[in-house]
């Protein structure tokens, strides 16, 4: 436990307690920064865009996730070996191939327009990458897993006899799935909600690449400044806000995980 | 809602369900009549879940045939049965609260607001939950939970309820208190009650029939009266409580009963035998049946023991003796009469009226 408290102290915490102090340091001592970052409309919007896109990101991503942990549980043994080898085996390819692979499916050339043009279903490409929707697309991929794994446990620790009572009782499957079954697992959608969401404000490959320069979400700003601009004032500013939000949303999370953990 | 319009009326028919090669029940034919109280007892595994499950439409039987009121239900799903259930560990909804746990079956039913409210309102009252309507199932005592439980199972006025195990979870005094809430509840629904336990004082003490189970198999069905004076085998016997058993000899039948040799003494019972070969037959006498004496003098039956050891019980004590021959008994007795029994170094007498014996068929 000590090393690895160590390695984190020295990994982490010291490199963000530098980049805490370049924020009210550079390039004079203050918090100018910080109120430089609330006015910047740029910076205004490339945070709103960012929460916009977690947002859809999340609900995607979760609901995705919530059929595919459904079918893990409670599927045919057949059903659940395929969902857990489609929900795998993308772990093992990397971010950047995954990007690409959008790309690739998704582009004014890529798979899905060139086929759909063949076929006489669209006239013109759809704009489906360098935008918003190419980067919640990939981004959702990219987090479904994260999800699925909350959930799975949420509705594996579920009492099969509560769902043959509500059955027992009278209600239709639809009727204990609303109204049994979903608010039963609500601490599960609301962990695995929090951390995809938390997950993806931090995202930069994928919205670099499947976002094309045009839709910089936070992440990606920050490298702007840093590398680009030079302004290590405002990107360290920047780095510490999300830090920050991150850092509410974890609390938050903490707070849903641990009754369910008690409970359970 | 004192009157039930309707309880219903089951005959199961050669009612076999397998896992895989396991038979967890085995063909299994058992009538429950309309508004009886039928207890399912048996041994941890004997198929008594099970066969509850297939009343109730959560699990197909294999093979058999299960019919309601005359009609066929075994296709019939579960949600379809209007079977009200109290599962062993209760399965309350835990996000909602009493009232809306007691009111689930309503809603499912599309009853009217006004309806809900005061069904609810009375099943609440019946129950004993006033003042704990708006709780979770989390913040109530085991008790409590149970009392919900049967609440929500009652409340749509099912033509049969069926209980697993209700009271496992409970401790000695809770159990009895809920016993006679259960029984107050059968008597005042009328409904037909189904019930799962594997402790048959509770079952002796509930049921107007109690149907016996060991692995998989129905061995004997009957009133308390019928199954614990009148046990079929020796499975039965032993299941329901203390029996003193004796290896009776010669056996042979005339018009008025049965009479064997047991050690030096003839012993008579009052039954007429049917298909007992005669041999390898026990004679067993429940203990309360059998008194105490100083003398054989005037009885029909009478066996000398030696007393060997007592365990004090509170109200009663546990005589334990031995025949010449070997043969173990025990007797509950009062403790003065255990101790002058113990303090006097020779062999007592029990006796017993011929009515009290019964003759248990040689085990397959
Ligand atoms: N789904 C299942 N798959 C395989 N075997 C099962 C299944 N359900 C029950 N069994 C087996 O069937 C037998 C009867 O089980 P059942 O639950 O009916 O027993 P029970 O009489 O209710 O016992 P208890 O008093 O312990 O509750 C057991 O041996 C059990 O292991
Ligand atoms: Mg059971």
């Amino acid at each position: 436990m000590a090393p690895l408290l160590l390695f984190l102290f020295f990994a982490y915490a010291v490199p963000f307690f530098g980049v805490a102090r370049w924020s009210v340091t550079l390039p004079e001592p203050g918090v100018g920064q910080y109120q430089a970052l609330v006015l910047d409309p740029l910076v205004q919007s490339v945070f709103l865009r960012t929460f916009r896109i977690c947002l859809f990101v999340t609900i995607a991503a979760v609901a995705a996730a919530y059929l595919i942990a459904f079918v893990l549980v409670r599927g045919t043994p057949l059903q659940r070996l395929a969902v857990e080898f489609c929900v795998l085996v993308p772990f093992w390819i990397s971010v950047l191939t995954r990007a690409f692979g959008w790309v690739a499916l998704l582009s004014n050339r890529g798979l899905l327009n060139s086929w759909g043009q063949q076929l006489g279903i669209l006239s013109e490409p759809l704009a489906l990458v360098r935008n918003e929707f190419g980067v919640v697309v990939g981004m959702t991929h990219f987090l479904i897993p994260f999800a699925v794994f909350p959930l799975a446990s949420a509705m594996r620790n579920l009492d099969e006899r509560v769902l043959l009572a509500a059955q027992g009782l009278g209600a239709s499957r639809s009727r204990i799935f609303w109204s049994i079954f979903v608010p039963m697992t609500l601490p599960g959608i609301i962990g695995a909600a929090l951390i995809v969401f938390v997950f993806a404000l931090g995202f930069f490959v994928t919205p670099a690449i499947l976002g094309g320069g045009r839709s910089v979400m936070v992440a990606e700003l920050v490298y702007l400044r840093i590398f680009q601009s030079p302004d290590w004032g405002l990107g360290s500013a920047i780095s510490v806000t999300l830090v920050v939000l991150v850092g509410v949303l974890m609390a938050a999370l903490w707070r849903f995980i641990r009754p369910r953990e008690l409970a359970g | 809602m004192n009157q039930r319009s309707h309880a219903a009326e089951i005959k199961a028919s050669s009612v076999g369900k397998s896992f895989g090669n396991f038979w967890a029940l085995k063909d299994l034919s058992l009538d429950i009549g309309r508004g009886e109280f039928l207890t399912l007892l048996g041994p941890s595994g004997s198929g008594k879940t099970t066969f509850l499950m297939i009343l109730a439409g959560f699990t197909k039987p294999t093979t058999g045939r299960l019919m309601r009121d005359g009609r066929d239900i075994t296709p019939m799903p579960a949600e379809d049965r209007e079977a009200g259930m109290v599962f062993q560990g209760y399965a309350l909804f835990p996000h909602m609260s009493v009232e809306d746990n007691i009111a689930f079956p309503l809603r499912v039913r599309k009853a009217s607001g006004d309806v809900i409210r005061r069904k609810v309102g009375a099943m609440v009252e019946r129950v004993g939950l006033r003042g704990h309507e708006k709780k979770r199932p989390a913040q109530l005592s085991g008790g409590q939970q149970q009392r919900v439980a049967l609440a929500r199972a009652l409340v749509f006025e099912p033509s049969m309820l069926l209980l697993d195990e209700p009271f496992s979870a409970l401790d000695k005094s809770l159990r009895e208190q809920m016993q006679a809430e259960v029984a107050r509840l059968h008597r005042e629904t009328g409904t037909t009650f189904v019930f799962v336990t594997h402790d048959q004082t509770e079952a002796l003490a509930l049921s107007s029939r109690i149907a016996i189970f060991n692995s998989g198999q129905l061995l004997q069905v009957g009133d308390p009266r019928e199954v614990y004076e009148r046990p079929k085998n020796r499975f039965v016997a032993e299941f329901l409580g203390e029996i003193n058993m004796l290896p009776l000899s010669g056996l042979s039948f005339d018009g008025q009963g049965a009479n064997g040799a047991f050690e030096d003494r003839r012993i008579f019972v009052d039954e007429t035998g049917g298909n007992l070969s005669g041999k390898d037959t026990l004679l067993g006498v429940r203990p309360e049946h059998m008194r105490l004496v100083r003398s054989p003098e005037g009885a029909v039956n009478a066996l000398a023991a030696m007393p060997t050891g007592a365990t004090y019980g509170g109200s009663a004590t546990r005589l334990e003796l031995a025949t010449r021959s070997g043969i173990k008994l025990s007797l509950s007795v009062p403790t003065d009469e255990a101790n002058a029994a113990l303090a006097s170094e020779g062999p007592v007498w029990l006796t017993w009226a011929p009515e009290r014996g019964f003759l248990i068929p040689p085990s397959a």
